[in-house]
């Protein structure tokens, strides 16, 4: 489209001087100006443009209406474990892929042509609106003082004072029933954070194998996740349990157990500590056997199982409990005591 | 209440004009169009992140009632025997359960799913951005105080529906989080092991928390969140939009387009534009794919756990504070989770209370309806820079992992690193983004002083050469100068008239301190005068 084809009586310079900019101010430089002049868009002059407009505009729309029976069929006749290569996110989902491209196409299409009718066709001429001060006018702040006053008087609130208080006292103690009522959210923790199923005698079972171990399933250097015999993953409370017996398991050389308690509740090198982060809660799980630390993979708390499960860095506050083991008579595994200590993390009741 | 109707030939009103009559006689909307119909919008681009977060916020909850069409909040344990072969015969929560139904099993649920996730991440970074604007350009000044602080509230309890939207899937790594969330609970001091019971209906995990939280995420939460929607909505109607400054543009009135046509149709057109862009996102981009983390264990965790985006800073708080814990008389304090817990809504509330302190700073009782450009306000633009900088360090504590890892850095490292930036980086990019604002406020003054550099050099006769500033227009030098500049608070004499020493309360001295660091000598440069402008335009010409 070039200049020349527009209307000589369209075009800006015949038309009427509209908000010209007031005169520059010869005292003050800085003087607002005014609104600058509208300025004429091609749509505005050029009958032409604007059809070409209103086109593209119809266009979208009809584009969203087209995108939309695509999204319909592509729910009809995509079945809904097909999966597509598309390049370059891989395989993924066909139907989710059709779905949610032609639901974007129809809802961007229409956005889209909203937007371009708004700009190209809708006036674009500034308009201007006055502000008024959000606060009241002193005449009326007056009267709503004086109405205030008026009916606090007429309520006689402040005169019948036993009146007033017996009823701020009522409406101060009716919340409290609401407040009882929550107490039966949940039971009180007692001594329950202190105790696990671990108990003398309960063996330890595999979590992979659900077997029994015997010291010789444990090679050195190697991280094998416990849990106490008879704790069954179909048991209604096993979550509630598994949150605090989990146990892990490692081989250390007995030389190289740094700490004498830590050796003592240790079989043949085997040490049993409490799986469960002393920091959050989150599971331990993050093994080097060359230097015997584990690494808790939520917040990088980092404990020394060779001695005593001590923090070595990160944001945990103390050592991981350990589990005193050793054999059964048949040479199995077993514990020799629920944790000394409550395991996971630390709250006011620990001590 | 409509007196006067337009007839057709027939003697009746169009059935619209009917219906509009109709509804008037009992809501009384021709008074209420009278006021809005034809309300003005000043545009601006950064005017319409706002709009993004409400937008999100619409499609959050249209999806998120598809969603609870067909989610189970249950913690009852079943067998898996959909269709995703992986996780066949495992056992799991109903509500996992069901989240697998609608990612595998309902057409187009994984869709409404990632929608619905993805909204929501959008949702809470257009708040923190469009938080972010009003914070630089001042826009939370009188009268709009208080919409700041509906503004912050939804930024919060957004944070918060979305930790327990994400919980409900009950999967590993969601899990993971409402442990953590347990454990610092735990820390409180005195209650916090009866909040954690209270919470959870006993011990972790229990099985109670996927129906409680879903009765905060899907009723509690949204509610209030509505209701702020639209008490934020009805005040920046009742304000009228804020504008920046520029030739017509007074703090008096508002220039833009009216709402019927233009902006009707552009706001409109850009909540498609938006549901549109965050559908080909669901369609293209997988997001929280539950079934590769499985169905939540207490004993099982994967690395690289991380929260939403949102949460990532308190993450960072809890994983760079060292782990003090106080043991006395039989009791623990766990100041190594405890502290974390505190600071976390320190960091929110001391950006929430910013507009309080600088308006009893400036002592200004005004009104404010004209931006401010942030270079305009040094130390303002520092302080909120700082926040950013704050935050972004925790973010980055929120993942020191995926840093260790991907910069092939030591995690200790990363870890110290946040450990001393929480307290430096802060401070360092204050100063460094007052200085900033400090040279572009001279830049501005230069240029109305001197005219803008053509970048054309000219050689004079005697050799000379010298560089062609071309004077600015006069809207452009308006623009420039609009800005106000406040005088620090004067303290007043230290005795008065009689020679006694003034009580001067520590308050008022302490203001002065501020009001000197914020608009003293050196903290802004002072905007060109008329006739430092007449003189030099006048005393050697332009050159």
């Amino acid at each position: 489209m070039s200049s020349q084809d527009i209307p000589e009586e369209n075009l800006p310079t015949a038309q009427d001087e509209h908000g010209a900019v007031a005169l520059a101010d010869e005292e003050n430089p800085f003087a607002d100006p005014g609104l600058p002049p509208h300025e004429h868009r091609i749509q505005d002059i050029d009958e032409r443009a604007a059809r070409r407009s209103e086109r593209t505009v119809a266009l979208l729309f009809t584009l969203s209406m087209v995108a939309t029976i695509g999204f319909i069929a592509s729910y009809v006749a995509i079945p809904i474990d097909q999966n597509i290569f598309v390049w370059p996110i891989g395989h993924i989902s066909a139907l989710n892929f059709a779905l949610g491209m032609t639901l974007g196409v129809a809802l961007f299409a229409i956005g889209a042509g909203a937007v371009h009718w708004a700009r190209t066709l809708m006036s674009d001429e500034e308009l201007v609106d006055e502000r008024h001060p959000i606060e009241a006018t002193p005449e009326v702040k007056a009267k709503v003082l004086a109405d205030f006053k008026q009916g606090a008087k007429e309520s006689a609130i402040g005169r019948r004072k036993l009146i007033r208080n017996t009823m701020f006292g009522a409406l101060t103690l009716v919340p409290l029933s609401g407040l009882v009522l929550l107490r039966d959210l949940g039971p009180l923790p007692e001594d329950k954070l202190r105790h696990t199923l671990w108990k003398s005698g309960k063996l330890l079972i595999n979590q992979n194998t659900h077997e029994p171990m015997r010291p010789s399933d444990i090679a050195v250097g190697s991280l094998t996740f416990a849990q106490p015999e008879g704790l069954e993953e179909h048991d209604h409370d096993f979550q509630r349990e598994i949150a605090k017996a989990a146990l892990m398991l490692v081989r250390i050389q007995p030389d190289n157990i740094k700490d004498k308690q830590t050796l003592e509740w240790s079989h043949e090198g085997i040490l049993a500590y409490s799986k469960i982060c002393t920091h959050v809660g989150c599971p331990i799980s993050l093994y080097e056997q060359q230097t015997h630390h584990v690494l808790c993979p939520c917040h990088q708390s980092t404990f020394d199982l060779a001695d005593g499960g001590k923090v070595l860095f990160g944001p945990a506050g103390h050592a991981l409990p350990q589990l005193r083991i050793g054999v059964n008579d048949e040479g199995y595994l077993e514990a020799r005591d629920d944790f000394e200590e409550p395991v996971g993390p630390a709250f006011w009741e620990r001590g | 209440m409509s007196t006067t109707t337009t007839k057709d030939a027939r003697g009746k009103a169009p059935a619209g004009e009917r219906v509009a009559d109709w509804a008037d006689g009992r809501l009384g909307i021709y008074s209420l169009a009278k006021a809005n119909m034809r309300k003005i919008f000043p545009d601006h681009p950064s005017f319409m992140l706002g709009e993004i977060c409400l937008y999100s916020f619409i499609i959050i909850i249209l999806t998120g009632v598809y969603l609870t069409l067909f989610f189970h909040p249950s913690m009852n344990e079943v067998e898996y025997t959909g269709s995703y072969v992986p996780l066949q015969g495992q056992l799991m929560s109903e509500a996992f359960n069901s989240t697998m139904h609608i990612s595998f099993d309902v057409r187009g649920g994984l869709l409404i799913r990632q929608i619905h996730h993805w909204a929501a991440l959008v949702f809470l970074a257009g708040m923190f951005v469009h938080m972010m604007r009003v914070f630089f350009t001042g826009a939370f000044r009188k009268p709009r105080e208080i919409n700041w602080v509906f503004g912050f509230l939804l930024f919060v309890l957004g944070m918060f529906t979305g930790f327990t939207g994400y919980s409900l899937p009950d999967d590993l790594l969601s899990g993971t989080g409402v442990r953590f969330m347990e454990g610092a609970v735990l820390s409180v001091p005195i209650v916090g092991t009866y909040l954690s019971f209270f919470l959870f209906g006993g011990e972790f995990p229990g099985g109670d928390f996927v129906a409680r939280f879903f009765a905060v995420h899907v009723l509690l939460l949204p509610g209030i969140m509505l209701g702020l929607v639209v008490a934020h909505l009805i005040l920046v109607f009742y304000h009228k939009h804020t504008q920046f400054a520029g030739p017509g543009r007074t703090n008096n009135n508002v220039v833009g387009m009216p709402l019927l046509p233009v902006y009707m149709a552009k706001a409109g057109g850009f909540f498609f534009l938006v549901f549109g862009v965050i559908a080909v996102i669901a369609a293209l981009v997988q997001i929280n794919p539950i079934w590769a983390m499985g169905p939540y264990r207490p004993d099982q965790v994967s690395t690289g756990a991380q929260p939403d985006w949102y949460m990532g800073f308190s993450e960072g708080l809890i994983r760079a504070m060292p782990g003090w814990e106080i043991d006395f008389a039989g009791h623990t304090l766990v100041l190594g989770v405890f502290i974390p817990l505190m600071i976390f809504p320190l960091v929110l509330v001391a950006i929430a209370v910013y507009p309080f302190i600088e308006s009893w700073v400036t002592g200004d009782k005004r009104e404010h309806h004209i931006l401010d450009r942030p270079r305009n306000a040094p130390t303002r633009t520092g302080v909120g820079v700082a926040w950013i900088t704050w935050y972004v360090v925790m973010l980055i504590g929120g993942g020191n992992d995926l840093f260790a890892t991907h910069f092939h850095l030591s995690i200790n490292a990363v870890t110290w690193f946040v450990r001393i930036a929480f307290f430096v980086a802060p401070v360092i990019a204050f100063i460094v983004t007052k200085r900033i604002c400090l040279g572009l406020q001279r830049r501005d003054r230069d240029k109305v002083l001197h005219g803008r550099e053509s970048g054309i050099i000219k050689r004079l006769p005697h050799g000379e050469f010298i560089e062609i500033h071309e004077p600015l227009s006069q809207e452009q030098l308006h623009t420039l100068t609009a800005h106000e500049q406040y005088e620090p608070v004067e303290i007043g004499p230290k005795v008065d008239e009689y020679g006694v020493e003034r009580k001067i309360p520590a308050s008022e001295k302490l203001r002065a301190k501020l009001s000197e660091n914020y608009y003293g000598e050196g903290h802004q440069i002072p905007k060109p005068t008329v006739d430092e402008f007449k003189e030099i335009t006048s005393g050697h010409g332009h050159h």
